[in-house]
């Protein structure tokens, strides 16, 4: 009996591999997406273009502009003179900010005197804008420090990053990538391998093999397994040697909870390609469940933003498990108590979708 | 009628007939770009709102009471208020909370005597999520400067002149992000469903090998790709006015431009999805292949390389350069303006540019392929 699985399985990896397409397909794609999203998945500002109207006349406001020259968040961009020019530099996008600057700036400055500094910012990207206001009110409160150094400042807060203290994003979406990329290979692998059968005609000849479902399953289920462990360890690579991300956790407990998760991809994969007849409604029902699984799972944005009903329905989600896990291995050394809390939802949505999508075959045969 | 008039009603209709067969093709053009939207709407946020915060005070002062107060009437935090260091710490680990918040106990003593040295606030965050990170620090230190004003205010100790800052958010002033998500959204769902559409049915026709048939029969290259193209332009453009239409009714972002450029930024980007998909399709003739490769050029670079998440002008040079590739780009590009701005054609124009051109651009390449496939 192991030797008819054993069989059934290198017949599906060999088949596999030796399509020159699928390889390429299995090769290159996820290590130009690991290097582009790298670079592209940054949620920090960067040389934001920054507009300035001054009205000021004096040398008190050249010296608070400074603050935003020096600072990396922030580029020079034309500076403007009047508010329907603000306007049409923020419209245009030639501006992602101006900064008003009112008349007698630097007399109320050298008096002591308040002044009440305007800056306009396109929150058409809300997040980019909310951090644009965050560094300017820094280079603000700097600004006013250096101006009045004597100040007494009552309180001084000490900030402290845990486990990213460069606050780098790639280390937030590579260990994201490990999983996403792992999951979207295992289960469109298994979710063709019955459906080709089946469009081709092959399905029923291996029915009436002497193989039994649970084999069956098992020998299509293996060699989805090995293509998303082998993807995962791609990713992984690449991010430690080409992105010199820590790995602060235990690597073969990751792999364990690795091949567990990729259980549920095949699990997915096959229960879907149970329900269709041909390569294009599995792919297809392929796409509908991974789609929402990865965006509904943290990959992109945190769990906790969503509503409560988005956040329910993401404790179905295996992925969900998996980048907690994944991110506190490379980033902390994960606790085994979070390990476990994580692991087993996985394992019983694993076993749910494997024994759903073996009883479906059974169902067929009979 | 012409007969070539004829072919061409004849191939349209061949197409519909195709499609009402097999559902698939309606289900890519409404049923993934719903649930797509809906996912994308309600689950990608990045509003963070009630941050768990855990706080550890040490001694606790009149002073320490006011700044409880004032954290905890932060709209954007919930906090956790700790009894003890360790406590905090164990939540922190489990994920239970994202920061930690720590009074030391001389806090109040040289909140006394700001002279001396100041009063120290600790905050630690789990920077595992860089931007979250982010987003709690600056609201942590923003309930910290309401507090220290109303201390100031109240004690007549002056903060000293010094600017104001006043921040003005314009287009969006409650900074929603589903307002830019899901107009951005609606990119990756056309630029799926276009590419997949196309590509997936017609990489079955060279697999069946129903398409050299088609190929050898009078009709020109041209009249076969343009009834292809047409057909499913057609279901494209329902499926974005679905998208429209939940955009607008279901997540209420507004719609400030106006419904003929929408149509037209559609209508662009939707005839360069459509040639891409068929393009894919000619070279794989594969549906494997097909979906993996329409997948990767579509719907990453949608999320990633579009604007729609992150903002290209914080990406590196040469990747900023790459975005001009990706179409993607110019098309959320003018669905963000025209949604939360409205018709500024100093925005509008060069994108609308930039999709001619890609559309063009695809159409003469798939052209280009089919001929050299044949021979």
């Amino acid at each position: 009996m192991l030797s008819r699985i054993l069989a059934l399985i290198i017949k599906e990896l060999t088949s596999l591999w030796a399509d020159k397409q699928t390889r390429y397909v299995m090769l290159i794609p996820p290590l130009i997406q690991v290097i582009v999203f790298a670079n592209a998945a940054n949620y920090d500002v960067w040389h934001v273009p920054l507009s300035v109207w001054n009205e000021d006349l004096g040398s008190q406001s050249a010296e608070y502009i400074r603050g935003f020259s020096y600072s990396p968040a922030f580029a020079p961009a034309p500076d403007v003179f009047s508010p329907i020019q603000a306007q049409q530099m923020l419209e245009s996008k030639t501006a992602a900010a101006v900064l008003h600057i009112p008349q007698r700036f630097s007399a109320d400055m050298l008096a002591g005197r308040p002044s009440h500094v305007q800056l306009l910012i396109d929150a058409r990207r809300s997040n980019t804008a909310l951090l644009i206001g965050d560094y300017a009110a820094e280079i603000t409160a700097a600004y006013a420090q250096r101006l009045n150094p004597a100040a007494p400042q009552p309180l001084d807060i000490e900030l402290t990053d845990l486990h990213n203290p460069e606050l780098e994003s790639r280390w937030f979406i590579l260990p994201g990538l490990v999983v996403a990329l792992s999951l979207i290979m295992t289960t469109l692998v298994s979710v063709l391998s019955l459906a080709r059968e089946k469009e081709l005609g092959t399905y029923e000849q291996m029915l009436v093999t002497p193989l039994r479902p649970a084999e069956i399953m098992l020998g299509k289920a293996v060699p989805s397994l090995v293509v998303g462990l082998f993807e995962a360890n791609l990713v992984l690579l690449a991010a430690l040697i080409l992105f010199r991300l820590p790995f602060k956790g235990n690597l073969p407990v990751l792999e364990l909870c690795l091949a567990l998760y990729s259980l549920t991809g095949v699990g997915l994969g096959l229960a879907i390609s149970s329900f269709t007849r041909t390569q294009q409604q599995a792919i297809l029902g392929a796409f509908v469940f991974l789609a929402p699984a990865i965006m509904i799972s943290g990959y992109a944005t945190p769990v906790e933003n969503m509503p409560r009903a988005m956040q329910m329905l993401s404790l179905l989600d295996p992925v969900r498990y998996m980048l907690v896990i994944s991110r506190g291995m490379f980033l902390e050394n994960l606790p085994a108590s979070v390990v476990v809390a994580q692991s087993w939802p996985m394992l019983l949505i694993a076993v749910v979708l494997l024994v759903a999508a073996t009883f479906m075959v059974r169902r067929s045969i009979s | 009628m012409s007969p070539r008039l004829q072919r061409l009603h004849g191939l349209v209709r061949k197409e519909m007939l195709q499609i009402l067969r097999d559902p698939s093709a309606l289900l890519i053009a409404f049923l993934l770009p719903f649930i797509m939207l809906i996912v994308n709407g309600y689950g990608m946020t990045l509003d963070a709102n009630r941050m768990k915060l855990a706080a550890v005070v040490e001694a606790g002062a009149a002073q320490t009471r006011a700044i409880e107060e004032a954290l905890d009437a932060s709209p954007y935090l919930s906090v956790y208020w700790a009894p003890s260091g360790q406590a905090a710490r164990r939540a922190l680990d489990t994920e239970e909370v994202r920061g930690i918040l720590t009074l030391r106990q001389d806090f109040a003593e040289r909140l006394e005597r700001p002279a001396r040295w100041p009063a120290v606030a600790q905050l630690a965050v789990n920077a595992t999520d860089p931007n979250t990170a982010r987003l709690l620090q600056g609201y942590v230190t923003g309930a910290f400067t309401v507090w220290l004003q109303d201390v100031a205010t109240e004690r007549r100790f002056s903060t000293g002149g010094g600017p104001v800052l006043e921040t003005r958010y314009w287009y969006n002033p409650q900074l929603r992000s589903a307002d830019f998500i899901v107009p951005g959204a609606i990119a990756l769902v056309m630029s799926m469903t276009g590419t997949l559409l196309t590509a997936l049915i017609v990489a079955r026709e060279w697999e069946r090998g129903t398409m050299e048939a088609m190929l050898a029969s009078p009709a020109a290259m041209a009249e076969l790709i343009g009834a292809k193209l047409g057909t499913y332009f057609v279901l494209g453009m329902g499926s974005m006015a679905m998208s429209v239409l939940i955009t607008v009714f279901v997540f209420r972002v507004p719609l400030h431009g106006g419904l003929g450029a929408l149509t037209l930024t559609a209508a662009l980007f939707l005839v360069y999805a459509l040639a891409q998909g068929l393009f894919i399709s000619t070279i794989t003739r594969n549906q494997f292949v097909a979906a993996q490769l329409s997948f990767i050029t579509t719907m990453m670079p949608a999320i990633m390389l579009s604007g729609m998440l992150f903002d290209i002008a914080s990406m590196p040079r040469w990747l900023q350069l790459l975005t001009y590739l990706f179409p993607a780009r110019y098309f959320v590009a003018a669905m963000q303006t025209l949604f939360l701005a409205g018709n500024i054609w100093s925005v509008l124009i060069p994108n609308l540019c930039g999709l001619a051109i890609s559309a063009v651009a695809a159409i003469a390449a798939t052209l280009a392929v089919t001929h050299r496939r044949l021979d």
